[in-house]
């Protein structure tokens, strides 16, 4: 399939420099450094406790950088708590565990954030949900409960209600690994084709074909570093650090 | 070497399942008689509930309700039941030394409450919410009396202050905090200087006032039911707000919301009481005079909070942390979140225990009868003080702890309804 990368453009959409961050004693997160620019989808991969998770988790603050500085939409995230909401609101997130909100039906769950944050009237909030659902493509689960729903289609819900919030960036965070194998594919083609149309993505992902059918960029990290990054064809084919050999030789191994 | 190959040849369609598994004969077999333990165990019981009821059945069966006196009852026979006391006393066990003439006003302001709380209990007639705002005041006033307007002004003054505030965040100010201390400053004001000129030319113009019932006077289960009801109404959004500031980042408040409630916890509701009915006179300014029953009511309130602050804790900390970044996540402030996602499945967790405090603080109230209000329970006493009726225990008991059954039986049987009510998950 051809890679739709007219869609990159040249505006930044998120600027990390020097960013530093410690668990406690433990330096999770060192001298990290990324421009996204709008449009571009990133494919963050790693070992275990590299930290890529937090890395994404920083950039909507749902973890605190020490150190450095992030910038997302011209708006550097500092203690203000009124930069931080303003950019969660621009900013989507879809979590490993759906973390849906159990008490509410698949449509309230989508048109919950529109309507209290953006202050939606809520026919309008319905309808832009209802728009959502039907692009994960699950509108006939819409009076249904979290917990009546597979899996799958809970984490679709999930992507429908971040994007009711019209975000402007949208970040991944290992949302098929909680998933039967065969859920898995309809919550890929999802993402697919949320890329295809030109969102700005980032995704903790261990799904090499996705990273190949639709990142512009591959992201390796361990122990907190980025180790390496490159175009997917050149980064599964020639590896540069050893590091990055042996751990895809040990995730493509068999 | 076996072959291990295999494939299905035909499908099973599914059949129905024996006839010991359902219907009466499945549901004995399974709950009463599943082994030779249950099968013992249930022929046990069974022998207990007779030979309990094969006494008791007689005894308040053949109960006399008409004798003038404890004495004639034994005369007439002396196994049965002596209800005659409930007859001779059944309205000072419901409204202890409320004045006789004025029995309507426990009455109407009792059957409001349960039109007051309708609408709080059941979503689908929140269209009369308004009741359950006016209710307060409304059996304040029918209760102890006295003006009508000198009720009315604390509402009018709230509704006016909170007009107030609403107008100075819509029009001109942005920051909730400095908006809430003008509108506070405001009712202030209002209260301070301008209450009491109002009342009295209301009271001038259009007089509306119900003779004034002292609150020693309040007994039986309306006191039962102003301290339990109260307390609980109070309680609970107090416990809510403990609950979360003993989760607050903030170490401040965090320190008192935790001292707080180990303190309220560690004191025996007794000794609280004891310090509302005698010590509290000591710290006042002489001559001031704060109401019995309001000092029983906050500290009735305050023991109960702390529990429910506990148990509401439990709630949160049963819920996973991915809803607090889900609701984060989507741009939510601390207090929507709170609201919207946390809370409702919170409480909805706690349901038992709520209800549980509820129910406790409710028989709790029977403990004022120790610092010589007149509950029910008190009151048992100054009935049997009475010549006529020395020695009487049972039946009155056995009246007084139907009327507590049928009150916290309706509680624990509307949080089951909740319960089944609130189950998403299937």
């Amino acid at each position: 399939m051809e890679k739709t990368k007219i869609n990159v453009t040249d505006e930044v959409a998120i600027h990390i420099s020097d960013m530093n961050k410690w668990f406690g004693n433990f330096h999770v997160l060192r001298d990290i450094n990324l421009e996204v620019r709008r449009g571009e989808r990133i494919v963050v991969c790693g070992p275990s406790g590299s930290g890529k998770s937090t890395l994404i988790r920083c950039i909507n603050r749902l973890e605190e950088h020490q150190k450095g500085s992030i910038i997302v939409d011209g708006i550097e995230l500092t203690t203000d708590l009124k930069n931080i909401d303003k950019i969660r609101s621009e900013v989507g997130m879809v979590f490993q565990h759906f973390n849906l909100f159990p008490h509410l039906t698949t449509l309230e769950n989508c048109t919950l954030a529109p309507m209290w944050v953006r202050e939606t009237p809520e026919k309008e909030a319905t309808e832009i949900a209802m728009e959502m659902l039907e692009k994960v493509k699950i509108p006939e689960q819409a009076h249904k409960y979290p917990g009546q729903l597979s899996g799958g289609q809970q984490q679709r819900v999930a992507i429908a209600r971040s994007l009711c919030m019209k975000p402007r960036i949208m970040l991944f965070d290992e949302v098929t690994s909680a998933l039967d194998p065969e859920m898995i594919k309809e919550v890929l083609d999802t993402m697919i084709q949320l890329a295809e149309e030109g969102m700005t993505m980032i995704c903790v992902t261990h799904e090499m074909g996705f990273a190949r059918q639709v990142a512009d960029r591959v992201i390796f990290m361990d122990d907190g570093q980025i180790v390496e990054q490159n175009e997917p064809e050149e980064f599964f084919k020639n590896p540069k650090s050893d590091r990055t050999k042996l751990f895809l030789s040990q995730i493509l191994g068999h | 070497m076996t072959n291990i190959a295999f494939v299905r040849k035909k499908e099973i369609p599914p059949s129905a399942p024996p006839i010991t598994e359902v219907g009466l004969i499945g549901w004995l077999r399974q709950n009463l008689f599943s082994s030779w333990l249950n099968s013992i165990l249930t022929v046990l019981s069974v022998y207990f509930i007779v030979i309990i009821l094969w006494d008791f059945i007689p005894w308040a069966y053949g109960g006399h309700w008409n004798t003038k006196s404890l004495r004639e009852c034994l005369d007439l026979d002396p196994d049965v039941a002596c209800f005659s006391v409930l007859t001779a006393r059944w309205k000072q066990l419901l409204f202890g030394l409320y004045p006789a003439e004025e029995y309507w006003r426990p009455t109407l302001t009792f059957i409001f409450l349960l039109l007051a709380i309708v609408p709080i209990l059941f979503p689908k007639f929140f269209r009369f919410f308004w009741f359950s705002i006016i209710y307060p005041g409304l059996a304040v006033w029918l209760l102890w009396g006295g003006s009508f307007w000198s009720i009315s002004i604390v509402y009018i003054g709230l509704t006016l202050g909170a007009l107030f505030f609403l107008t100075l965040i819509r029009r001109y100010l942005k920051n909730y905090m400095i908006a809430a201390i003008l509108a506070f400053l405001f009712t202030a004001v209002f209260f301070l200087f301008i209450s009491n000129p109002v009342v009295g030319l209301l009271n001038v113009i259009l007089p509306i006032t119900l003779p004034f019932v002292e609150s020693l006077k309040m007994g039986g289960f309306t006191l039962s039911l102003i301290v339990g009801v109260t307390g609980i109404v109070a309680s609970f959004p107090i416990g809510i707000l403990l609950a979360l500031g003993r989760q607050s980042n903030l170490p401040v408040i965090k320190m008192i919301c935790v001292g707080f409630i180990e303190f309220i916890r560690g004191v025996p509701l007794i000794t609280l009481l004891f310090v509302a009915s005698v010590l509290l006179n000591y710290f006042l300014p002489p001559g001031t005079n704060f109401d019995i029953v309001l000092r029983v009511v906050i500290m009735v309130t305050l023991f109960s909070a702390a529990y429910m602050a506990e148990v509401i804790r439990g709630g949160l900390a049963g819920l996973p942390l991915g809803q607090h970044e889900a609701s984060a996540s989507l741009g939510l402030t601390y207090w929507q979140s709170q609201r919207l996602i946390i809370m409702p499945q919170a409480l909805k967790i706690s349901i038992p225990g709520i209800v549980n405090t509820f129910i406790g603080l409710f028989k709790d109230t029977t403990l004022v009868s120790i610092i010589s209000l007149r509950d029910p329970v008190g009151l048992a006493s100054t009935i049997r003080a009475d010549q006529k009726w020395n020695g009487i225990y049972w039946e009155l008991y056995v009246a007084i702890g139907l009327m507590f059954f049928i009150f916290c039986w309706g509680m624990s049987q509307y949080s089951q309804y909740l319960e089944r009510k609130l189950k998403t998950d299937k």
